[in-house]
């Protein structure tokens, strides 16, 4: 239990002091900037906007320059900015289905219609430090001059919609369906987490759930803790518009546009009396370029169907809705790990004592069984 | 009217709020206003779709500016829900909704408005062509065992 202290001002204001001189490190070396991050530290600003669960790319840039590049730091800056937010309406579901996308990939089919995509990715490079890009100055200018001149050359293209992956097996109705529904979804930030929870919510939960926890239980169910063998019929990357019910005005326009990972896996099935064979799916869908985060988030969904799903139980931590829901946030798990650093000497006083009182009694104890 | 308000209104959400502030400042009207509603900072939850096309869920929030105001002329309101947390940028995008109502119509569709959708539709082709560049055939090689 935690008992408040006092003092200790002139220390804290001391240790805050130095904290702002070492956030901003060497003054000889340039300070970040705050749109330097956002450009070039795409894919942390991408993490903390999904695990803040705001999407809002200048503050998670923001965020992350204040905490110092500590990511969990970051994010729970952006969760109590949140808080201080009026609620004003809810968006229109995203039609992935129209996304811009930048990166569109399928491992269970290689000619897919609308075409496989690298996009900007990590995939195919040999994870060898680049050199060049510590150069000072010149060589990383220039480098990336010459590469705004080869995308310049580039031709441009027609945007278009690019068909669901999973639309084509549904169409044949070899997977389960996705059926739209009216109903609005439970909300996390309105009402408190209660198990059993719906997918919906479950997803909600996921989508801001800690990449790294995320990332564990993923790859548990693939190591063999609930079997699930999932591929990844499709993961995209893109931009899609936001829109938004106008009370004011009776319709809905379109607020903005952001960039969104969305993986479906396509699993294993075996039918029933009842239903013939048909593939099962697990969904992940997460703020900014945040592929591992999304593909994780599809994983564990799919793990947690077993009970809808009719499958066994085997006991596997990624089966454990509670246990998985429970531990997923990273600002909870934080909060609570790190308290216990916080002066704990009242708890800790009558613990003492209790010892103390323990070591007495088995001291005297001999003494008075040698005495009767 | 409502079709074409929509997407009006969706063009200044999605703009740059720097290019709609030059292409406002460009075209010298400063009407005058009254607010409805001042520019207020808030968020609006983001839903996805279980599956891609199945029941909603709640993905997380994002930032929008919203404001309403009324000319003092024309006495047409203009809204704006705009993505961010610029309250310049929404205070453009309610007038340029006021004034699209008015006669001012075609001469705010050249200024601003048509040069904010070549903008975005060169934009949307040019990151289209990036993507295209990196589009893949995959071969599947025989393997082995099927010698």
């Amino acid at each position: 239990m935690y008992v408040a202290v006092k003092g200790g001002e002139h220390a804290i204001d001391a240790a805050h002091d130095w904290l702002a001189r070492a956030r901003r490190g060497d003054r000889g070396v340039t300070e970040l900037s705050v749109a330097q991050i956002r450009e070039q530290m795409a894919l942390a600003v991408g993490r903390v906007m999904a695990e803040g669960s705001l999407h809002d790319p200048d503050l998670a840039a923001l965020a992350i320059k204040q905490a110092r590049g500590d990511l969990i730091e970051a994010i729970f800056l952006i969760r109590a900015y949140r808080t201080t937010l009026p609620r004003l309406g809810h968006t229109r579901p995203l039609d992935t289905g129209a996304m811009d996308c930048i990166r569109r990939v399928s491992a269970t089919f290689k000619d897919v219609p609308g075409g496989q995509v690298l996009g900007p990715t990590f995939d195919y490079t040999h994870r060898l430090l680049d050199f060049k890009l510590a150069a000072e100055g010149g060589a990383d200018g220039d480098d990336a001059a010459d590469d705004d001149t080869a995308a310049d050359a580039r031709p441009d293209a027609a945007p278009g919609p690019v068909p669901h992956v999973t639309g084509f097996l549904g169409r044949d109705g070899l997977i389960e369906p996705a059926t739209p529904d009216d109903a609005p979804p439970p909300d996390l930030t309105r009402a408190p987490l209660e198990l059993p929870a719906t997918r919906a919510l479950r997803l909600q939960a996921l989508a801001r759930g800690d990449e790294g926890f995320l990332l564990g239980m993923a790859y548990s169910t693939q190591r063999g803790y609930a079997r699930n063998h999932a591929f990844v019929g499709e993961l995209r990357i893109g931009a899609v518009a936001v829109e938004m019910e106008i009370p004011e005005l009776g319709f809905a326009v379109e607020v903005g546009e952001i960039t969104v990972t969305e993986c479906e896996t396509v699993n294993q099935f075996t039918g029933s009396k009842s239903e013939p064979a048909q593939f099962t799916r697990g969904y992940g869908l997460s703020f900014g370029q945040t592929e591992r985060k999304a593909i994780a988030v599809a994983l564990v969904d799919r793990a947690l169907r077993w009970r809808e799903l009719g499958e066994e139980n085997e006991g596997a931590p990624a089966q454990d809705e509670e246990f998985v829901l429970s531990h997923a946030d990273n600002i909870q798990a934080t909060g609570f790990l790190e308290h216990i650093k916080l002066p704990h000497y009242v708890d800790f006083q009558s613990e003492l004592e209790l010892v103390r009182k323990l070591r007495r009694q088995a001291a005297q104890a001999p003494k008075t069984e040698a005495a009767q | 009217m409502s079709d074409a308000r929509k997407t009006w209104m969706g063009l200044l959400a999605k703009a740059p709020p720097e290019t709609l502030r030059q292409l406002w400042d460009a075209t010298g009207l400063a009407p005058g206003f009254t607010w409805l509603r001042a520019p207020e900072i808030g968020s609006t939850m983001v839903q996805g779709c279980i599956g891609g096309t199945g029941a909603p869920f709640n993905l997380g929030e994002m930032t929008v500016t919203r404001c309403a105001l009324k000319l003092r002329d024309a006495g047409t309101v203009g809204h704006a829900y705009v993505q961010g947390r610029d309250k310049t940028h929404a205070r453009i995008a309610a007038l340029v909704d006021a004034l699209m109502q008015t006669a001012q119509e075609s001469r705010l569709r050249a200024a601003i408005l048509d040069p904010l959708a070549a903008d975005h539709a060169a934009h949307r082709r040019a990151r289209a062509g990036e993507a295209a560049a990196t589009r893949v055939d995959f071969f599947t090689m025989v393997r082995g065992e099927d010698q």
